[in-house]
Formats: structure tokens, sequence, C-alpha cells
């Protein structure tokens, strides 16, 4: 057993008792940021902060509402949004939220994929990062089920519809999932416990694994210049603060954290307060209705490059093209052949690659939403197999890359 | 090295605005048919050519004309002759009270709509007297003078009558335009009128047949049972609602609502009746987001600050 002595303080007491010295300095004053980054480094601060605001403004949610078919809508929209104090405040940020941390989330990403920090040690980071997207991507089709609207029911209809893999004619798996043959009260009721329970608990436990996969390799900087963080924390702590290349997590990068959070709630509850509409679709205000299908059924927005994957082509070879479009983000550290960790523009051919898939994604992203009819289809179908090209391509333009 | 940030702060804006643009504006666009508003001019109607006389209105009205046949004025102490489901068990739908319909229709309208209701509402589709369906509001051929002359008296004899239109509220313009057809349970409403409080259940349950009563006619004379709008407000939005009561035919072709004939100023308090029942806390949401938002500003500055002291010894 530890030997324990007569605290002096109230810290002593502590650290004598959980080491907080020790924890303060390795999670925060002596966790050692490069200097070299710009604001895009902030979006993990700011994706943390969204998902802060998701958890709390969802707590408050969660007290009135009614995972029941018959009471689902009128509990959100008639006792969150009218009765409840300040409830419509809580699902508009929950709703905004929900959104906007899609919008970050690809930044991030992106970010990742221009800087290549997903290589020479930080594949785990990108691993976890993507498996984080899928949790997500989860938890927010299964919100989006709750308030049991149109959109809610034929979107639900539509995606357990997948399960039946097409050519499989798997439509007792379908059903399974559903609980039902139609989405009904049993698919309400495990939607809502996936939501609020088994899904946020997967969230946070691969939120704790993201960030311990960032320990090791540490954070990549925006020249993907390899730095010596013993060498120049040394230096940091004997006083060269200038001089070295690196700085302490908080109060260093925190504050520049904090700016970007600053700046970025100014915006969010702009969103949130004025320009709430492309987060709550107008068609999820009618309440679901299994007789009456609306005349457009699209997913939200940041699923609509991979529905447009799956849309343009006939069943079985659809969703051949959407199981690639969902396990493909996750192998890029293996498919990118070349030891090169440096911003794309210093790539060659990958740097095309990397503005050629972007706009690709905006493209099938758009083309997902519009109807599928005359140049749409078309567009949406070139599109799809841009992809698709791009991706096989990418072994054999990174195979040749020149050393940078 | 030069600083790359406000470079890289307008790709991330630009690409986000394109995606933006496309998926809401651009994609909506398509999907959804434009129509632009009238403002209420009801153009396809002719102008009232006479200027009416109220006195003669009144005894044409309760006269010749016999409107009081199927409408009650209760402002004129005519009270309705049955109640609002044995009205809709005869017509399909209750006919409606005439106490404050000059300040809520049109003058154009109601002229029309006297002379020719199927051609007023739009609704020849649906009730042609060719083909022997004839609308259950029958026509006013003319008490024998200048029928021009006829329907001008009663219009004025109806707007005189009528509060003055900047007395109309939203509840009063939402009841006599819609609220025969349309349910909004969020504001308790029903189609045979607000349902009360009641003390025993027994009451209230005796209250919830009647309204049954009155759907099951009402379904049978517009095909369906008109949807209840509490959530309309978001999930159809102001222009939509207002161009469909402008002109319900030029959204849904061939639909059995009728046009309703509704001035612009009656349109808003419509409106505004929806707002009230599905976008209730929108006064607050305004101040509270204008608080808010200068909160983050202040926020904001505040940790822009922060970081400027924290980053002069790192430079």
């Amino acid at each position: 057993m530890a030997h324990f002595t007569k605290a002096t303080s109230v810290k002593d007491w502590l650290n004598q008792r959980l080491a907080v010295e020790k924890v303060e300095k390795v999670m925060a004053s002596e966790y050692w940021i490069p200097k070299n980054i710009n604001f895009l480094w902030a979006m993990g601060m700011v994706l943390a902060i969204t998902f802060a605001l998701l958890l709390v403004s969802g707590i408050f949610l969660l007290m009135y509402y009614q995972p029941d078919v018959k009471d689902a809508f009128y509990s959100v929209n008639y006792t969150i949004m009218r009765d409840v104090d300040y409830g419509w405040l809580w699902r508009h940020i929950h709703g905004v939220a929900a959104s906007v941390v899609f919008l970050v989330i690809y930044i991030h990403m992106f970010t990742g994929i221009y800087y290549g920090s997903y290589k020479k040690g930080r594949e785990m980071i990108w691993i976890s990062g993507m498996l984080l997207f899928v949790t997500f991507s989860a938890e927010a089709f299964s919100g989006y089920m709750l308030p049991w609207g149109q959109m809610s029911y034929w979107a639900g209809m539509v995606i357990t519809n997948i399960f039946s893999l097409g050519g499989l004619h798997l439509d007792g798996l379908v059903e399974w999932i559903r609980g039902d043959y139609v989405p009904a009260q049993a698919f309400l009721a495990r939607f809502f416990m996936l939501h609020v329970l088994l899904l946020p608990l997967a969230i946070m436990g691969l939120i704790g694994l993201h960030f311990a996969t960032l320990r090791i390799p540490h954070v990549n900087n925006q020249d993907g210049e390899e730095i010596d963080f013993d060498a120049e924390s040394k230096k940091y702590l004997a006083g060269d603060k200038a001089g070295s290349k690196v700085m302490r997590f908080a109060n260093d990068f925190m504050s520049k954290d904090m700016m970007v959070v600053g700046i970025y709630l100014v915006f969010f509850f702009y969103l949130v307060f004025f320009q709430y509409g492309f987060a709550l679709d107008p068609v999820n205000f009618d309440p679901a209705d299994g007789l009456k299908t609306p005349a457009h059924i699209y997913p939200e927005w940041y699923f609509l490059w991979s529905y447009e994957i799956l849309r343009p082509f006939s069943v079985n070879i659809g969703l051949i093209a959407f199981g690639f479009a969902q396990v493909i983000f996750m192998l890029l550290p293996f498919l990118d052949r070349s030891p090169n960790a440096v911003p794309a523009s210093r790539r060659g051919a990958f740097s095309i690659w990397f503005w050629a898939l972007l706009i690709d994604m905006i493209v099938l992203t758009a083309m997902g939403k519009l109807p599928p009819e005359g140049i749409f289809s078309t567009i949406g179908l070139v599109a799809a197999l841009a992809f698709i090209v791009l991706w096989i391509a990418l072994p054999f333009i990174t195979m040749n890359e020149k050393k940078a | 090295m030069k600083n790359k940030e406000p470079l890289i702060l307008v790709v991330v804006v630009a690409f986000t605005l394109l995606t933006y643009w496309l998926v809401e504006p651009y994609a909506h666009s398509v999907m959804h048919k434009h129509v632009e508003s009238q403002n209420f001019a009801y153009a396809d109607l002719a102008p009232l050519t006479k200027t009416g006389d109220a006195a003669n209105g009144k005894a044409l009205v309760a006269g010749a004309a016999a409107c009081t046949g199927c409408h009650s004025i209760e402002k004129a102490g005519i009270p309705a002759a049955v109640d609002a489901v044995a009205a809709a068990q005869t017509y399909g739908v209750n006919p409606p009270d005439l106490s404050n319909a000059g300040a809520i229709y049109d003058a154009k309208f109601l002229a029309d709509l006297i002379k020719n209701p199927a051609h007023a509402l739009k609704v020849e589709h649906k009730f042609d007297a060719a083909k022997g369906k004839m609308h259950p509001m029958v026509a006013f051929y003319g008490a024998g003078g200048d029928l021009d002359q006829e329907v001008a008296d009663m219009v004025v004899y109806l707007q005189s009558i009528a509060v003055k239109p900047s007395e109309v509220t939203p509840k009063m313009a939402y009841e006599n335009a819609c609220g025969r057809c349309h349910t909004v349970s969020y504001e308790k409403w029903t189609q045979i009128g607000e349902k009360p409080a009641f003390k025993f259940e027994k009451d209230s349950l005796a209250f919830d047949i009647k309204v049954l009563e009155y759907q099951d006619a009402l379904t049978k004379y517009m095909g369906k049972l008109p949807p209840d709008l509490s959530m309309y407000i978001r999930s159809r939005g102001e222009h939509f609602i207002s161009t469909f009561i402008e002109n319900p035919q030029v959204h849904l072709e061939g639909t059995a609502m009728p046009r309703v004939g509704v001035t612009a100023d009656a349109a808003h308090k419509v409106i505004e009746y929806l707002e009230d029942a599905g976008d209730t806390k929108r006064h607050e949401r305004d101040s509270v987001g204008q608080m808010v938002l200068i909160f983050s500003i202040v926020f904001a500055i505040f940790a822009l600050l922060w970081k400027k002291q924290v980053w002069r010894d790192l430079h």
C-alpha cells in the first residue's frame, strides 16, 4: 500500500490520492502542440464544444420527449416547443448543432486529408476519427426518427430497406431491425434507445480513444515538419518560449482554440435563432403518415453525397457502390502509398486528387437532394463514378510521388 | 512566414456557402413550384361598378336573396336555424355567419360569390351545373331590379354591419375563412368552435362526438378530411400558405379547397393565427437571439484578447 502523509493542503491531499498535478501536466500544461498551425487545428475543440451543446440540450429534451408513436410528434411540437419554458431553444440548439457538427466534421476530415495527418504513426487518429464519423452518422439518423414527422418515417423506411441488400431480398432482416413490417412503435422505441444511450456511450468512448491516439504521434503541423517534441519542450521549459517550436496545450493553444470557438459561437447562435430552416426540415413538421408518401424524400444534407452514390445505379450495383463509399475513407492511410506527410499543395498529383474529391463530393451532395431527373441524374451518375475512380486511382497516383 | 489563415478562411467559407446554396435555395427552387403573390388583388374578378345602398341590401339579404335561409347574422339578431353539425350534414360544410364577412372578404369576391359561387370559389371543376352538380350555395339571379346594383347593395350592407377591418382579430379571420374545415388542435380549435374545458368527461366526449359527426359530413363533402393546420407555419411556411389561400388551384390543381377570397389584411391575420399556433415563441426567439448574439460577440472579443495576451510571449 502506498504511503500517505498528513496533507498540508487540499491540493496536497488530492495529489497524494489522485496525482492531480501530474494529471494536469500530462493533459494540459505539458501536452505539447506545434506552434506552426492555423485555425483549422481548432476544429477539434469546436467539435468538442458542439458535442457538449448537443449533450446538454439533449438532456433537457429527454425530460419531455415521449417515445411513443401516438405522442412523439406532440411532445416535440407542442410540449417542448410551446409548453416548456425555453423548450424551443433547446430544440433549436439540438437540431442546428446536429447539422453544424457535420459541417465541422467535414472541415476537420478534409483538413486531415490536405495536411496528410493520417500518415507516419497517425493512422489510428484517422481510423478512430472515422469511427466517430460513423457513430455520429448513426446518432444523427436515429435522432432524426424521434420527432416522428413525415421525413422521420419515410427516411426510416428507406434506410432500413437498404438492409434487405437488394437482390438478396433479406426482408426478414429488415423486419427484425424494425420489429415490425413498417416503421412503428418497436422501431421508434429502439431508435430512441440507440439515440439516447448506446450511441452516445459509444461516441464518448470513441472521443476518449481519439484523444488517446493523438498522444504519441502528436498533432501534425501545417508544413508537415518533423518536430523533436522532447528537445523543443525542454527549450520551452527552459524559458525560450519564443524560440521553441512547440507550446503548451493550456493555456497557449487553448487560448487560440477559444478564440476560434468564440467566433464559431457567433455563427452558431446566428443559425440557431435566425437561420434554422436548413437543419429543421419543413417536411418533418407534418406528422408521420404511412399512407402519404412525401413528393421528395431526401436525407439531411450531410448524408446526401453517399445517398447519391447509392441512387444513380441499379439496386445491386448501387448497394455495392454505397458500401464502398462507407468504408473507403477508413482505408485512406493505407491507400495513400506516398511516404510524404506534407500539405497537398506540395504533393503534385495528390493535390489535384484532393480538390477533385472535394468538388466531387459537393456535386454529389447537390445531386443527392435534387430530384433524379434529366440532367441531374446524368451529373449524379458521373459524379458517383468519379468518386469510385478517384479512390481506385489513389494508390497509383501516390505510389510514384516524388519525395517532397 | 506568410500568414495563410485569411486565404484558408476564404476557401472554407466559399465551399460552405456553395454547398449551402446548392442544397437549400437552389434545390428547393427546383423541387417546388414558385408562385408569385398577387397581393390578393383578385384581378380575374370584375370590379364593383355600382355604389351600394346598405338599407336596400339589408332588405335583400333577409328577403329576396334569402341569404338568411342558410346563413346566420348574429350581429343583426339572426341566429342559425340549426346547429353546426346539422348544417354540415345538410350542406357539407356549415355555412358561415355573415356578421363580419364584409370586413374579412374582398368586396369583388363577395359580389362574384353571390352571383356565381362556384366561379368565385374556383371549384367549377367540382360543381358543374351543366352536369347537374350544383354548388350547395344557390346563385342569386336578381330580385327584379339591376342585378349588379342589388349585389352591390348587399355587399355594402355586409360591410356596414361588420367590425372595422382594423378590428379583425387573427382568431376571427381564421374562424371565418378557414375554421369550418380545418382544425388547429394546438389552439383547441375544432370545426364547430373552440373546445371548452369541461368539468365532466362525458361532456367532453359528447363534444368530441359532435366534432366527429361534423367531420364525417365534411369528409363526404370534400373527399378527404382537410388537414389540421397546427404546424403548417413550420411545415409550409408563410409564403406557401399565403399564396395557397389566395388561389389553391395554382398550387394544387383540382383540389376541392375553395378560394376563400379574403382581403390581404385578413390573410395576414390568418397567418398570424397560424404563427401563434405553430411558432408560438417567435417573439421570444428574436429577443433572446439578440441577447445571445451580443453575449457571443463579447465572448469572442475577450477570447481574442486573451489569445493575443498569451501568444505575445510565444512569438
